[in-house]
């Protein structure tokens, strides 16, 4: 009789071994850590291209596409971003009325510090983005803040991602639950489906990097911010990651946030992170 | 007894619902519930753009007095913008089967 118990009993027991295992493993892949999030999202890309040098990724669709690759490469001896990159520099230097410049503003005198941006503030606690920062450092001085998405901040981020090219991306995430939120934020709406045609932003970019969406080739996620700000084809012009951000959006049918949201920054400070490592290569240019 | 067809005709008529035009209060009413859909649908951020034209077209449209057509586009923006309202709830989980992990 007591052996047909301990058989009987055997079974059960053994589930709720299996069980007790099991629980950890699932609430500790629940639990937020950004350092894990960015290596399995790294690899998922080194898997699925395993012929694209790693710091390719940041060439976006050129990665992606040997033809697309050559024809940029030529391009790059004249580059359609050069004028805006002349422009950044000149406003860059510039001073303003109150004799002050961006310099003034910002660490390293502005130069080579790209791959530091968004940083998550902790007296304001949430996520700064370069162009934010840029137009604070405006206001702070007495001048009108810039249009996120025209070409006077799209000139002036191409001045100061030129002087960070080639510097590996470097975006920390403090020990700070705000922080931690604002990523786990940002990879919320990296893919949340969103607009009538029902696309995450993971929908193009990490299911579909290299294949056509009408005419384009569409970019890896991994790296896609370290090229920005772009000059594109499409656009006959520049567009900083805000253009970009909002573009998206309305390519959805989604009415698309206002420049520098919280969703926005916190995508920013999500997509930025998980490319960490990999070069600065803006401005770039893209079809 | 046989109907004589006039008859049956007459009788059909009369009791088939008359297909009438749209007037204002119908499409007054069809517009606050989807001008209410699309409120909500932007406090979960998550409108969508055919919801914001439609909308628009709706109201061109009643401020012509074209109540067919106004009616019409307030319906459609009113369920364009319950879909984008569902979507909206559904994916505060679903978002997560599409993450790399």
């Amino acid at each position: 009789m007591r052996m047909r118990v301990v058989l009987l009993l055997a079974p059960a027991c053994a589930a709720l071994a299996a069980l007790a295992l099991t629980v950890p493993r699932v609430v500790a892949a629940d639990k937020a850590d950004p350092a894990v999030d960015a290596r399995a999202f790294r690899n998922f890309f080194f898997q699925k291209f395993p012929n694209v040098k790693h710091e390719d990724f940041v060439n976006g669709p050129y990665s992606m596409n040997e033809d697309m690759k050559r024809q940029w490469q030529e391009k790059e001896e004249f580059p359609p971003y050069e004028f805006a990159l002349d422009a950044g520099r000149e406003m860059f230097a510039t001073p303003f009325r109150n004799g002050k410049t961006y310099a003034d503003c910002f660490p390293n005198g502005g130069i080579g510090i790209r791959q530091n941006y968004p940083y998550f503030d902790d007296k304001e606690g949430k996520v700064v983005t370069l162009e934010l920062a840029l137009n604070r450092c405006r206001e702070a001085n007495g001048e009108t803040p810039y249009s996120y998405v025209k070409d006077e901040m799209a000139s002036l981020t191409a001045y100061m991602a030129f002087t960070s090219r080639g510097q590996p991306m470097d975006i920390r995430i403090p020990d700070d639950p705000r922080a931690l939120a604002a990523f786990e934020n940002g990879k919320r709406y990296f893919y949340t489906r969103r607009g009538q045609l029902n696309f995450s932003c993971a929908s193009c970019h990490v299911q579909s990097p290299g294949e056509r969406l009408r005419a384009e080739v569409l970019a890896p996620a991994l790296g896609i911010l370290n090229a920005m700000p772009i000059y594109r084809s499409e656009w006959s012009g520049m567009g900083t990651i805000s253009r970009r951000f909002v573009t998206c959006n309305s390519q959805t049918r989604a009415v698309p946030l206002e420049p520098q949201s919280d969703e926005y920054r916190d995508v920013e400070y999500f997509l930025s992170y998980v490319a960490n490592g990999l070069p600065i290569a803006g401005p770039g240019a893209r079809p | 007894m046989k109907w004589s067809l006039p008859l049956v005709m007459l009788l059909a008529f009369s009791l088939a619902p008359a297909a009438r035009a749209a007037d204002e209060t119908q499409y007054k009413a069809a517009y606050a519930a989807a001008e209410a859909a699309t409120k909500e649908a932007a406090s979960l951020r998550n409108q969508w753009t055919t919801t914001v034209a439609t909308l628009a077209a709706a109201k061109a449209a009643g401020d012509t007095g074209d109540f067919d057509r106004a009616l019409a586009a307030a319906r459609e923006a009113e369920a364009l913008a319950k879909a984008s309202i569902v979507q909206a709830l559904s994916e505060k989980e679903a978002w997560k089967a599409m993450e790399i992990r």
